[in-house]
């Protein structure tokens, strides 16, 4: 352990809150907002000193937004339900299909894998503007659009070559040996899988699935483009806010505020298993 | 007990071919030594018996049955690896049991066979420790239980000491004789030290570049390296390899050192005019007083006093090298003109074009290495 000096730690602390301050102010500030109506959020100066309100929170679970020209209905919460019930889904489905492609890819070399595996990667190279006109098409003759099932698959763009990538390094980094050794006491590959391969790989596994988490949270154009308003995440339902009659800041605020929770509480949660270095002292140390 | 055998292994990766149709018998119950430097394709061979690897071409016959195209967990072979191996997120207690869950074996049957082999390995205290915690000497015998603990009638240990200190290896050396004669399994024991070698395998091959340069017991090994490069492999200090052309003399073929004739006994026309290496072990020679027969004079340039014994740089009149090495505590001269004494029976001649053992012949040879 070094030895710090008191005014080293001072100025690390200093050094440390503004940095804080800095990246964490948007958030406060949003956080502020969504208690409070247009008015003040509006008044010049800006000022902290308010009285709170849940109006905001409150239009949008009831899902009735009240605007100077009278009431709107909004599918604030409905949206959020699609979001939560995509980014899961997509994220269940390239989990289960980019775990076994990426330890197929980072154990067994054959004829094109590598090819194979940039192709996957390829799909993200791709503008999604661009590949979204002739998808429309696909997808009425399909009639896969305005599904969800549609839509998970789409996701999948986003979701399969991240998660596989991600997953083939931590997968290459386990020692072959430690799947040797496993093999040759007696279990099948597929019991190495599971019982070496999957636990070893945990947090690269746990950090991909984060990752493509929230790409598939924060999408907005593949779902403006395949579906309409009842199969809608919250990127696109926020454009519900702006209204005839002007923006609804306050119920933006509040929006952003439940919309970034479920993120937010996956990251926090996962964390632990992210810094996690379960391979350590597994080889020579 | 249970033979193996190779029959002509191809191994290549990419344009490299790192087994070159290699063949090579174990007797049941025999502890074999593959020894090699590095790179030379011990370790693949290895893998390639335990079947996690598959050759090009070649058969791989375990106990007379054809195990080429059975997978490796169906081969019943117990392995310890170089850098151990061991599972980070298992305990000691199932790394080890590994090699029994897989039997379907009941749970009290796993534990007694776990806790015997761990007794016997002195590593019973810390069954509970995953790999992280345990000390390496620790992770070594964790290593080596759970290739022990199923009694695999085939062992084979990829180098198990290279990654322990000096002093747990020394320790090791002396058990494991003692530990595989209780297994009474046939084992194949790669490593790259010659000492090791030398102490474990009841016969040594030898390996580079992919092939199985010479086989045979440590004494045979030591005592008539089949070629410059073997020869060089085995001893410390490091064999003497001086560049010689064998004369024609009274009494045969004879080489000059320092201007004195060193005799080969035995040797006549054939090699007589031919380009070759002498090659004389540095405990085979001695210092002697200058008066005596065949003394060669050196001059003593530097002397190393290793624990039991010290080794002596000397330089012949022609500038050559030469080191000798002696018992510690025995008198020596320290510096400057010295004479040493050379029997010529013991020295290796070798063809310095291929490398290959001339002097002694395979029938003297034989005779040598039983005498010793």
């Amino acid at each position: 352990m070094e030895t710090t000096s008191p005014v080293e730690r001072l100025l690390r602390g200093v050094a440390l809150t503004l940095v804080v301050v800095f990246f964490m102010f948007p958030i406060v500030w949003i956080f502020l907002m969504s208690f409070q109506t247009n008015e003040t959020i509006l008044r010049i100066p800006p000022s902290v000193v308010f009285s709170p309100t849940l109006e905001n929170y409150a239009a949008l679970i009831t899902g009735k937004l009240q605007t100077a020209s009278g009431t709107l209905d909004i599918a604030f919460m409905r949206n959020l339900g699609n979001s939560v019930l995509l980014s899961v889904a997509s994220v269940a489905v390239a989990l289960l299909l980019g775990v076994p492609a990426a330890y197929a890819f980072a154990r067994h070399k054959f004829k094109g894998s590598e090819d194979i595996a940039f192709t996957l990667l390829s799909f993200r190279f791709a503008p999604p503007l661009l590949v979204l006109l002739p998808l429309t098409q696909y997808f009425q003759w399909l009639g896969l659009s305005n599904t969800y099932f549609g839509l998970i698959w789409i996701y999948q763009l986003i979701c399969l070559p991240l998660i596989l990538w991600i997953v083939r390094g931590y997968f290459e980094d386990i020692s072959a040996d430690v799947e040797y050794a496993y093999r040759i006491a007696g279990h099948s590959w597929f019991s190495t899988f599971r019982k070496i391969a999957l636990p070893l790989a945990g947090p690269g596994i746990a950090a991909a699935g984060l990752l493509a988490f929230i790409f598939a949270w924060n999408n907005f154009v593949f779902a403006l483009v395949l579906a309409s308003a009842d199969k809608q995440p919250v990127t696109v339902g926020a454009l519900a806010f702006v209204t005839a009659s002007g923006i609804q800041y306050g119920q933006i605020a509040a929006a952003i505020v439940l919309s970034i929770t479920p993120t937010l509480a996956l990251a926090l949660y996962a964390q632990r298993y992210l810094v996690e270095g379960l391979s350590l002292g597994a080889v020579k140390g | 007990m249970t033979t193996l055998q190779l029959k002509n292994i191809v191994k290549r990766y990419k344009s490299q071919t790192v087994l070159d149709d290699l063949s090579l018998d174990v007797a049941g119950g025999e502890r074999l030594v593959l020894f090699g430097p590095s790179g030379s394709g011990k370790t693949v061979l290895l893998r390639l018996i335990a079947g996690v690897i598959e050759p090009d071409a070649g058969r791989v016959l375990i106990g007379g049955e054809d195990m080429t195209d059975v997978d490796a967990e169906h081969r019943g072979i117990g392995m310890a690896f170089q850098n151990f191996a061991l599972f980070p997120h298992m305990s000691a207690f199932d790394n080890i049991a590994s090699a029994l869950t897989s039997r379907k074996s009941s749970k009290d049957t796993i534990a007694a066979g776990v806790h015997k082999v761990s007794k016997l390995l002195k590593i019973d205290h810390v069954l509970s420790h995953h790999p992280k915690a345990l000390s390496n000497g620790q992770k070594q015998r964790t290593a080596l239980a759970r290739a022990l603990v199923g009694s695999p009638p085939l062992l084979l240990l990829d180098d198990p000491l290279r990654n322990v200190d000096a002093k747990l290896r020394f320790e090791m050396r002396l058990e494991l004789p003692r530990l595989l004669a209780a297994q009474g399994a046939t084992v194949i024991y790669v490593t790259q030290d010659y000492k090791e070698a030398m102490a474990l395998g009841d016969r040594i091959a030898v390996m580079a570049h992919g092939r199985i340069r010479q086989i045979g017991t440590p004494a045979e090994i030591y005592n008539a390296p089949a070629d410059i490069e073997i020869a060089r492999l085995f001893g410390d200090p490091t064999i003497n390899l001086l560049e010689v052309v064998p004369q024609r003399g009274p009494d045969g073929a004879f080489v000059e050192l320092s201007d004195m004739r060193l005799r080969l006994p035995g040797f006549g026309a054939e090699i007589v005019g031919k380009q070759c290496v002498l090659g004389l072990r540095p405990e085979t020679i001695a210092f002697a007083e200058a008066a005596s027969q065949g003394a060669i004079p050196v001059t003593v340039e530097a002397e190393t006093p290793l624990n039991e014994k010290t080794v002596t740089l000397g330089l012949t009149a022609r500038g050559r090298e030469i080191l000798v090495s002696r018992p510690a505590g025995t008198p020596g001269p320290v510096a400057g003109p010295a004479h040493i004494a050379v029997d010529g029976r013991t020295a290796f001649l070798f063809d310095k074009a291929t490398g290959r053992r001339i002097l002694p012949s395979e029938l003297a040879s034989k005779r040598n290495g039983e005498a010793a």
